[in-house]
């Protein structure tokens, strides 16, 4: 394209930007209010780099075509990234609470942006910007080479500073994030003579699972007393609170499967004239469920034939 | 359309995000947030650029990616090492400077 059509092209906006504008500015509009509105901090990364990207276009369509690159691959590629990988790192099901700490707090922010936004709009209101003159002209060069001319010549100081800039916050994060050990490690035989000295924990942890009717590595085993253990979960799942305890309700599905296999015993028992298979109940005939359901029994143990 | 749309659009998104700083808890949306901010700043820079017919305000523009690059390294690396202690990513919960 020659500079004068580029120039006419940049200082009238087309019915297509128009478009555009009312278009992608609801998206990048919603994009932010489900950011700060999402309750989880992944839904807020994602609404977040949605918003940037429609902000990207936002730039190209604005003669900022170096900035509208390096929008999406510092932004959204590489900033973003950051975030989600924190989120990852911090623990991605911690979502925020509900509860108010500050009474009445989240209505007062928000009458506070609501006279803030419309502050902001009245002051562009009042501005006079009827007439102006698009990037044509100084985009005729090439927009990135009228960039680099003006970072190296009239931002050169400042563009040097960035680069102290950022070396500073790239040996602040390590320094931050690095942690000393001061000791040194154990190695595993260490680990077990100390196991075996103080005589606690001596054979390996029990897996998850193992006394209970699930094998998923969140749902504690359940020890004889039908109580889970929390040995036998991971320490990280444990620190994040994030046990699955089903103890309760797998007994409740324990007994009510013990109900109807009793129905269905006393059934066939009354068929084939079995003389221990009564209809009753399994809490009300204790002895006679273990006697005729031996493995059931021995495999996921009833608290109430205990507590009994 | 007048090109000065995109500057009500970034005094918008600025207030969602001021709004989003003073309501939510989570250090990490907290940061998200501010990015927000610094975002609908860049879009006003380059609109201005555009009005004006020179390139400054895209310099400036680029310039706030790089603070911001750089603020959100140190930032999240602050986060990282606070929850490291605390367990936590909640603002309320850190209003001690020490354990």
């Amino acid at each position: 394209m020659s500079g004068g059509a580029l120039a006419a092209a940049a200082s009238t906006t087309s019915t297509g930007e128009a478009l555009q504008f009312w278009v992608l500015g609801t998206v990048a509009v919603i994009g932010a209010l489900c950011t700060i509105l999402m309750r989880k901090a992944v839904h807020s990364a994602l609404c977040l780099a949605g918003t940037m990207i429609v902000l990207a276009i936002f730039y190209l369509a604005n003669g900022a075509y170096f900035l509208g690159v390096v929008q999406i691959v510092v932004y959204t590629g590489a900033i973003m990234m950051l975030f989600l990988f924190v989120v990852m790192l911090v623990g991605v099901t911690a979502a925020d609470s509900l509860k108010e700490t500050l009474k009445g707090q989240r209505w007062l922010a928000a009458l506070c942006g609501l006279g803030f936004g419309i502050l902001l709009c009245a002051g562009i209101g009042n501005a006079s910007l009827k007439t102006w003159n698009g990037l044509g002209q100084a985009n005729s060069g090439g927009n990135v080479e009228g960039l680099a001319s003006l970072i190296f010549t009239k931002y050169v100081f400042a563009f040097e500073i960035t680069g102290a800039l950022l070396i500073t916050a790239a040996v602040g994060a390590m320094v931050l994030t690095h942690r000393e050990r001061t000791e040194r490690a154990r190695t595993q035989r260490e680990q077990s003579e100390a196991r075996v000295r103080t005589g606690r924990n001596v054979p390996p942890l029990p897996a998850p699972g193992v006394y209970a009717r699930h094998n998923a590595v969140d749902i504690p085993g359940l020890l004889p007393d039908g109580t889970p253990s929390d040995l036998t979960v991971n320490a990280t799942l444990r620190g994040r609170g994030q046990i699955r305890d089903v103890s309760s309700e797998a007994l409740a599905e324990l007994a009510a499967l013990e109900q109807r296999s009793q129905r269905w015993l006393g059934r066939k028992g009354n068929g084939t004239g079995k003389p221990s298979g009564g209809p009753g109940k399994p809490g009300t005939s204790e002895n006679g469920e273990n006697g005729e359901d031996g493995e059931n029994a021995g495999s996921a143990p009833n608290p109430r034939g205990v507590a009994k | 359309m007048n090109p000065v749309n995109y500057l009500y659009l970034a005094a918008l998104l600025f207030t969602i995000g001021a709004a989003g700083v003073v309501i939510r808890r989570n250090a990490i949306v907290l940061f998200m947030c501010v990015e927000l901010m610094l975002n609908a700043c860049n879009l006003a820079f380059v609109t201005f650029s555009r009005l004006h017919g020179n390139l400054d305000g895209q310099i400036i523009a680029f310039f706030t990616m790089v603070v911001a690059a750089a603020e959100v390294v140190v930032g999240l690396a602050i986060i990282v090492t606070v929850f490291r202690s605390r367990h936590s990513a909640s603002v309320d919960d850190a209003s001690l400077m020490k354990l």
